[in-house]
């Protein structure tokens, strides 16, 4: 069986349709492992990882850690905040002396887009992206196919809906490239400012209304409002984006009633989602946590055996 | 493949090991009421299946049966050229009090079953763990035996034996051997 053909996951940009189905595949074998009562097994046992992430994450962080673990590996986490990057060291330095040691891989989050491209270039052991500004977060595109996948069998002829902040969301970027290569048509919505000009060469349908972008969806996923990466106000007022945008029970109704309600987290409640919404029946935002742990022990077990012919 | 250099079993021969296992199974467990199957993918699983059949017939008794991939405790996984693809486990019964026979095509150098120990294991602690194979064809290099065994087939390195099974290959059942390409 072919693997994945490059030694890194950068982004979703750079895998084909095969090698996402390939990933999704695997999770879907690995899944099973995180439901047991004893949750290991020895296939990285022997091999190292480090997490280094130059921004806040609860989930990520430690839905990758704990992904190494299931798995056997070893794993351990620099914070950049304790760390010699405090002292100025560059990327490129702290890549190179992490690798050094002797690490299999490097998980990087990174608030500028293609810091892990750029790091990736230094070092021959893998670079997983595990987000670059509002560039892409592949591992997060992944879960929410894998979600799309258990739920609706496949993605071709789906209709997606991507709502809110387009323009800082490397999550958007991430679903955009993944669900068009599978088939699916993506809609995205959110207020203009918040639509970087573009957005129809990726191959998705730009609306300013929600109401088109929800009107018979499949899947509904929901963005964070990321007030920490504003520099100008793009909106009016919190309430106001609530009462325009916000996903509110009588906008998901426009949607399939079948329609599944994701959001990547960490929610704004009363915000970009209300809580009606985000506790009703048919979210799987809890599922999707699941299954980001899956997703990341295929990217893990894929990455380390890619073979001497890769 | 070229052409087999011997058919080892036919689909009668086969069958017949099948009922004799299955026989022995009971013998040695005095009955099946703690006994569940485990098929090593992927021709171990359609194996299991069928003795579970069996023995359901002899002891009126429905035997659960589970499947368990191996990969992910395969110990050559950084030596091959390319990446395996993993497959579920589903073991949907509790291991403790049972004796599970894990069953699998062919036995050779043991490591297949030593990863299988070691799944099932992960999943859970059984009373026992029996094993049972179709073919027995030597050349162990880990202390494993088997302890139902539906034929035992001298081989040398140099050749392959392989397990032809309607459910997984389509076709007549039959185990064939081969050179192995040099």
């Amino acid at each position: 069986m072919a693997g994945l053909k490059s030694k890194d996951l950068l982004g979703l940009r750079e895998l084909s349709a095969e090698e996402i189905e390939l990933i999704l595949d695997t999770a879907e074998a690995l899944r099973e492992i995180a439901t047991r009562p004893i949750k290991k097994v020895p296939t990285l046992k022997g091999r190292s990882y480090v997490t280094l992430f130059y921004e806040n994450s609860t989930r990520t962080a430690k839905s990758f850690e704990l992904a190494c673990k299931y798995l056997g590996a070893d794993v351990v986490n620099v914070s950049v905040g304790t760390s010699s990057v405090k002292k100025g060291e560059t990327l490129r330095d702290t890549v190179m002396n992490l690798e050094a040691m002797g690490v299999d891989a490097i998980i990087i989050r990174h608030p500028c887009g293609g810091a892990p491209h750029l790091a990736a270039q230094f070092v021959r052991c893998s670079i997983i992206n595990a987000g670059d500004g509002i560039h892409e977060h592949p591992t997060q595109g992944l879960l929410d196919m894998l979600t799309i996948r258990r739920h609706k069998g496949g993605f071709r002829g789906l209709k997606v809906a991507i709502l809110g902040d387009i323009l800082h969301s490397r999550v958007a970027r991430s679903n955009i490239h993944g669900l068009t290569k599978m088939g699916a048509e993506v809609w995205v919505a959110g207020p203009s400012t918040m639509l970087p000009p573009g957005l129809e060469d990726l191959g998705v349908r730009v609306t300013t209304r929600v109401e088109e972008a929800l009107e018979g969806a499949d899947v509904v996923n929901v963005l964070r409002i990321q007030l920490e990466r504003m520099q100008q106000s793009l909106f009016p007022s919190v309430r106001e984006y609530h009462r325009f945008w916000g996903l509110t029970p009588e906008r998901l109704r426009l949607a399939k009633p079948d329609a599944l309600l994701m959001h990547p987290g960490p929610m704004n409640r009363g915000v970009e989602i209300s809580s009606d919404v985000a506790d009703g029946d048919q979210s799987v935002i809890h599922e999707q946590v699941t299954n980001g742990v899956a997703v990341r022990m295929a990217v893990l077990y894929l990455l380390a055996n890619r073979g001497e012919a890769a | 493949m070229a052409k087999p250099k011997a058919i080892l079993m036919d689909a009668a021969q086969i069958n017949r090991a099948l009922t004799r296992i299955a026989h022995e199974i009971i013998e040695r467990n005095k009955g099946v009421e703690k006994v569940a199957l485990v098929g090593i993918r992927r021709r171990g699983v359609p194996l299991a299946q069928r003795l579970a059949r069996k023995l359901q017939e002899f002891e009126g008794l429905e035997v659960p049966v589970g499947t368990l991939d191996i990969t992910l405790y395969r110990d050559d996984l950084s030596e091959l050229d390319s990446v395996p693809q993993v497959h579920k486990s589903e073991v949907p019964f509790r291991l403790p009090g049972r004796v599970v026979v894990m069953v699998d095509d062919v036995l050779y150098t043991g490591r297949t079953a030593r990863a299988g120990l070691d799944a099932l294991l992960d999943i859970g602690r059984p009373s026992a763990i029996q094993l049972a194979v179709l073919v027995d064809r030597g050349h162990r290099e880990l202390p494993i035996r088997a302890d139902y065994v539906g034929k035992n087939v001298p081989t040398s390195r140099h050749e392959v034996v392989e397990v032809h099974l309607t459910e997984v290959d389509g076709g007549e059942d039959f185990v064939a051997l081969y050179d192995l390409p040099r």
